[in-house]
């Protein structure tokens, strides 16, 4: 899918703009853009890698494993279907605490482990189970706290307070979270009558 | 109470919090520190390819001026609803592309600065959902599932939701309409 995504926004926007006369700007994109993507990149990468560290200290305290723990009561209501001791719940503890702490990337392979530990317990192999997709739903609907790479651009660009974004993400993510289980379950419900 | 002083202590209060309770364990901060930041610069690293792709392809798109022309059309709805038209194209590409709503979020924050009613609103909109569409490509690709039900519906939906409530959020926290 990213390869057709990626043709059609690169072959749409030159078309277009050489059919309403605007070749040279296209053009001045075309090579001037790649050294504002470098500045773009450049800015991220030191929050990034300072927050990665301190995240390698949490782990190494037993931080991320305590807030795990916390969730457990939390998933035995949105995950009725997953027995309590399966490991699947471990994976899907660490891919959405990585996730809260804003580093995505790190937090796919759990995500990964997690459906394929679902999956164990899925009786027909081709269809979403419902405990597969309340876990899809809320990492689609994000449960980011701390929205690092955000700040890292707000700042790159001036803004005299970089991180006063975070309230506004941190409500956001919790009304999209609240939103998104409340439809999972809706749906859900309304699919079995 | 201030909710955007609120913002500002977070940080700080989680890097103090993790430091002084990882001294309690007597984990060994200094070296898991540099342990962990060498693994950020390996993430970092390994996503610059994705994220040059995506930012280029997202920023020719953005230039043809496209989205916006087409966009112009629902402008006199917006103006009732006082949701800016500058950020349809990203509300667009949200579900689709984390990075290439990424790039549309850097490119209106160039444009109308990072402090602004659009700047914080895409600011918002980046901040509170995660990518629909490729998280479900991705995790149920992995696994071969076929039939992902109603799972499409619900992260589409919230998609909207996460758009309305960030232009709302916006207006409420920092009291700019």
């Amino acid at each position: 899918m990213m390869n057709k995504l990626w043709a059609l926004f690169v072959i749409v926007g030159i078309i277009f703009s050489l059919v309403t006369g605007n070749a040279d700007i296209i053009n001045k994109e075309i090579i001037n853009y790649p050294s504002e993507i470098l500045n773009i990149f450049l800015s991220m990468l030191p929050l990034m890698v300072i927050w990665s560290g301190i995240m390698n200290i949490a782990k190494e305290a037993g931080i991320l494993k305590k807030i795990s723990h916390f969730m457990r009561p939390f998933f035995k209501i949105i995950f009725p279907e997953i027995p309590s001791n399966h490991e699947s719940l471990d994976y899907i503890a660490s891919n959405l605490t990585i996730n809260m702490l804003g580093i995505h990337n790190a937090s796919t392979p759990f995500g990964l482990k997690a459906m394929k530990s679902l999956n164990e317990l899925n009786k027909n192999k081709d269809e979403a189970s419902r405990s597969m997709i309340t876990f899809l739903v809320l990492n689609t609907s994000g449960v980011t706290i701390i929205a690092t790479d955000i700040i890292a651009i707000r700042s790159m660009y001036g803004s005299i307070n970089p991180s006063e974004i975070l309230m506004v993400t941190i409500l956001g993510t919790i009304i999209t979270t609240v939103v998104a289980l409340i439809l999972d379950r809706l749906f859900y419900k309304f699919r079995r009558k | 109470m201030n909710l955007i002083k609120i913002g500002n202590y977070l940080i700080p209060i989680v890097v103090l919090f993790i430091i002084v309770y990882a001294l309690k364990k007597k984990v060994k901060i200094y070296d898991s520190f540099v342990a962990g930041a060498k693994e950020g610069l390996e993430i970092a690293m390994s996503i610059l390819p994705f994220l040059v792709a995506m930012l280029f392809a997202t920023d020719i798109l953005l230039k043809s001026d496209i989205l916006n022309r087409a966009f112009d059309l629902f402008t006199p709805i917006l103006n009732i609803i006082k949701i800016p038209k500058q950020i349809l194209p990203m509300s667009l590409i949200r579900p689709i592309s984390g990075n290439a709503s990424f790039a549309v979020m850097i490119d209106l924050i160039k444009s109308y600065g990072p402090d602004s009613y659009i700047g914080r609103i895409a600011s918002a909109i980046q901040g509170s959902t995660d990518t629909t569409i490729y998280v479900i490509s991705l995790y149920f690709g992995s696994i071969g599932i076929k039939k992902i039900k109603y799972s499409l519906w619900v992260g589409l939906l919230t998609d909207l939701v996460c758009v309305i409530t960030s232009v709302i959020l916006v207006s409420i926290v920092f009291g700019c309409f």
